[in-house]
């Protein structure tokens, strides 16, 4: 029962956490509304039994690349977003209610087709560090390997992107 | 145990862990004042009180009666945040530190810890990276120059340090094979021959590990020599210089507490935690616990005397030579502490 009422609840708080950083105006109330989103999901990693995967989730995600992201909007000094206007009532009417029920339908028909789709219950994908670094060195070393020459390019290329022309 | 044993323990554990923290982040600025004082050759607070003890009560009293200003231009919601989130992530730590082992109490067997997690380590990392956000916020929100500049500096150099304080533990972790606090304890007790204490700083020749540890951890903890966010002279108070009364003081408290964390994580893994003789009491009595909690003490003591004497010694680093030392010292430091420690092990199973 308890599993249930966390799950709902952080999943809830999550989806909120979403639909807000899309609402807001102001670019640091939508960083936060994010940081809100990336909490919750370690949460929810939580009840699948992920400490590991956890903890990550809130040192990196969390902890350091939503700071770089707050970092840059208070460094730009990024105001709040001028109003568009309230959106056409087409689009409020048919748009909003159409989407929703083509994504529940699809949601429904995928999850009937996929036997696999089962309810995991608490604890099921247990990973503690010892667990996932086995798997990272020693089946999926190469891909692992791989992961870290990417993001080692990806700062080359902030770098020459950032460097000023001498 | 029970449920509402368990919950009844915990809840004491807990009431008991933040009255010795809150005591010791009070004493903590008492110890600092006295002993920074002497080190410039005066006395420090020694009229209020016998030898200047009651100057904290003094110190909290005053927080609590000057007049809480906040300033019309800021951005009020984080501008109230700010110092919380500062605060509650300095002061939960403490949930995860052992102070000592199970201990025999009206016959019920419990850790002097709050909790065991088995991530404990990856625990408090977390909390000292979101704890970034109560610097970063406050200097934005305080809507003035010196606070945005102190506040981007200060969390520039915390999320830098914090790399170097990560890779600095994975020795100590290779060493001793799990994230959990009580089991990193438990692998250094013990005598090597008889005679030298088996912690990690000593068998486990983690020294490089331990000094990349200690500059990591005063630039996390924004001390000197690398507080130059919130040094006087140089930005008014950096992030903390619209803040008066209760919040500049929980940010004051924060500051601390970081610093007993820090002192508390460094005996723990690189100087045995709460290993020491226990003079012949049987193993889980309260006599022993007691004994092992007085050894814990002991080293966090020195740690903060370190802090302060450090405080009182050095000159402060300018904000390029503070980046340049995380990432083109600590940062390969650290690593060839993990590549030369990885090898060593392996070699040795």
């Amino acid at each position: 029962m308890l599993h249930y009422i966390l799950f709902f609840s952080f999943g809830a708080l999550a989806v909120a956490g979403a639909v807000n950083l899309l609402i807001q105006k102001h670019p640091i109330s939508s960083a936060l509304s994010l940081i809100v989103v990336m909490g919750s999901l370690s949460v929810e990693y939580l009840l699948l039994g992920a400490e590991f995967v956890a903890a990550i989730q809130v040192i990196v995600y969390a902890g350091a690349v939503m700071v770089l992201f707050v970092f840059v909007i208070m460094l730009l000094n990024a105001g709040v977003e001028e109003h568009e206007g309230r959106g056409s009532r087409m689009a409020w009417t048919f748009g909003f209610p159409a989407m929703l029920g083509l994504g529940i339908l699809l949601a429904w028909l995928l999850a009937r087709r996929d036997p696999a789709n089962v309810p995991v219950p608490v604890g099921a994908m247990y990973g503690s560090a010892k667990l996932i670094a086995r798997q990272l060195f020693q089946p999926y070393l190469l891909p692992f390997e791989i992961t870290s020459v990417l993001v080692l390019i990806a700062i080359m290329g902030a770098v020459v992107l950032a460097r000023r022309e001498e | 145990m029970t449920v509402t044993g368990f919950v009844l323990i915990s809840l004491i554990k807990i009431v008991v862990a933040m009255f010795v923290l809150l005591t010791s982040v009070a004493y903590l600025t008492w110890f600092e004042r006295k002993l920074v004082g002497h080190i410039q050759n005066r006395w420090g607070p020694s009229r209020v009180g016998p030898f200047g003890l009651l100057q904290p009560l003094a110190d909290g009293l005053k927080f609590i009666f000057k007049e809480d200003i906040t300033p019309p231009y800021v951005h009020k919601t984080l501008y109230l945040l700010a110092p919380l989130i500062a605060l509650v992530l300095a002061l939960t730590p403490i949930a995860v530190i052992p102070f000592s082992p199970p201990v025999t109490i009206a016959g019920l067997q419990t850790p002097l810890q709050i909790t065991d997690v088995n991530i404990g380590l990856l625990v408090i990392l977390g909390l000292t990276s979101v704890g970034v956000y109560g610097v970063a916020l406050a200097g934005w929100s305080s809507n003035s120059k010196y606070s945005l500049l102190g506040g981007l500096r200060a969390s520039a150099q915390m999320i830098s340090y914090e790399v170097a304080l990560g890779l600095s533990l994975i020795g100590v972790l290779i060493l001793s094979q799990s994230l959990s606090l009580q089991d990193i304890v438990y692998s250094q007790s013990g005598l090597w021959h008889g005679w030298l204490p088996n912690w990690n700083l000593f068998t486990g020749f983690q020294f490089v590990g331990f000094l990349v540890y200690l500059c990591a951890a005063f630039a996390e903890t924004n001390r000197i020599p690398f507080d130059l966010p919130e040094a006087e002279t140089e930005l008014v108070a950096g992030y903390h210089t619209e803040y008066s009364s209760m919040k500049f003081a929980m940010f004051f408290m924060a500051e601390y507490a970081n610093m007993f964390t820090v002192a508390c994580l460094a005996s723990i893994l690189f100087l045995g935690g709460w290993n020491g003789p226990i003079f012949g009491f049987p193993e889980y009595s309260w006599q022993a616990g007691l004994l092992h909690v007085f050894w814990f003490g002991l080293r966090i003591f020195c740690f903060l005397f370190l802090y302060v004497w450090i405080r009182g010694t050095l000159p402060r680093f300018r904000y390029d030579q503070l980046m340049a030392f995380c990432w083109k010292v600590l940062l390969p430091l650290s690593i060839a502490n993990i590549l030369v420690t990885a090898f060593v092990v392996a070699l040795r199973s």
